[in-house]
């Protein structure tokens, strides 16, 4: 039978830094929950916004499978590899840390705010070598499927990561009702919903709920509304 | 290590001190009176193992747990779940 955890959108920890505002799903920085560590091997899930010209200064990172998804603005990215590059919505940006990187993250916009997903998940594989991608998302316009977005292979649709994952972006119209099969036994899915109200398993989730299930090969998502949300497939066990 | 000894060392009740290889960390983990044991990039898998190891026949209650991410994002929470 299949195990769930619900996670509503006002228990999330908060850090406000005047040019940050985080929304923090799991323990992260100051936030420290016992309760709320990970699920699986998804251990970061930040619903950040960074002020205009603001952003994220040179910092480093390790063994760590890193993936940001901007929902409203752009960000530019600097990193120790010789990356430089501009990411906006309907894109989306993975690193894998491995033996170590410093990067930073500045919204380019002087104005108006930049919103993303930052999305942390331990890796299959400790000490690789660093990597960067960034890739324009195919079926930004696709309604009423589950649209690819991450896998664990280089040959699949989207990026990829050290780690057996997979991820799918979903705008759904009211009333759409499909079955979301997992990839790999073992796995369980965290669902984030990005707008609207979706229900998952006879749970209710509205926006920026999130919801893990697992202990499944498959389950059923009903929009109640036109919504947008993510799943997130992740080893539970890593 | 050294921006993960700052950040450690902000916490006042905190002291970090670092090593550098695998030599150094056994050391200190002799010499030292520690609460916690985190490992970084640097070792691989079979000095990773070897530390564990040593540090499990030589100071059985002292925890050794990764440090992942490598910066201030993870750290408290894994020094929290370590030492309570």
């Amino acid at each position: 039978m299949a195990q769930t955890v619900l996670h509503k959108a006002n228990t999330r920890g908060v850090a406000d830094h005047g040019w940050l505002k985080s929304y923090q799903s799991f323990s992260f920085a100051g936030y420290y929950n016992p309760e709320r560590i990970n699920f699986g091997a998804l251990r970061v899930l930040n619903d950040d916004i960074v002020t205009g010209g603001m952003g994220f200064g040179e910092h480093p990172h390790d063994n760590m499978e890193i993936i940001s998804i901007p929902l409203e603005g752009n960000l530019q990215h600097k990193d120790s590899m010789g990356n430089t590059a501009t990411i906006k919505a309907g894109e989306i940006q993975v690193m894998s840390a491995g033996t170590g990187i410093y990067h930073s993250e500045y919204n380019a916009d002087p104005e108006n705010p930049a919103k993303f997903l930052q999305i942390w998940l331990f890796p299959n594989k400790r000490n690789v070598t660093p990597r960067y991608d960034q890739i324009l998302l195919n079926g930004n316009d696709v309604k009423d499927e589950f649209v690819q977005i991450l896998s664990p292979n280089e040959d699949d649709a989207g990026v990829w990561i050290y780690q057996d994952a997979w991820f799918n972006m979903a705008k759904f119209n009211a009333g759409i009702n499909k079955t979301y099969t997992l990839n790999k036994e073992g796995n369980g899915v965290y669902i984030f919903v990005l707008k609207g109200e979706v229900e998952v398993n006879g749970e209710k989730l509205e926006t920026r709920d999130g919801l893990g299930i697992w202990e499944t090969a498959s389950f059923e998502v009903k929009a109640d509304t036109d919504a947008e949300f993510l799943l997130m497939e992740v080893p539970m066990k890593f | 290590m050294q921006t993960i000894a700052r950040l450690v060392n902000e916490n006042e009740r905190w002291l970090a001190v670092i090593a550098n290889n695998y030599a150094e960390a056994c050391s200190l983990c002799d010499d030292r009176e520690l609460s916690l044991v985190l490992i970084g990039a640097g070792l691989d898998e079979r000095e990773e193992m070897e530390l564990k190891r040593h540090v499990s026949a030589t100071r059985p209650r002292l925890p050794i747990v990764k440090h992942y991410g490598g910066g201030s994002g993870l750290l408290f929470a894994e020094i929290y779940q370590a030492i309570g």
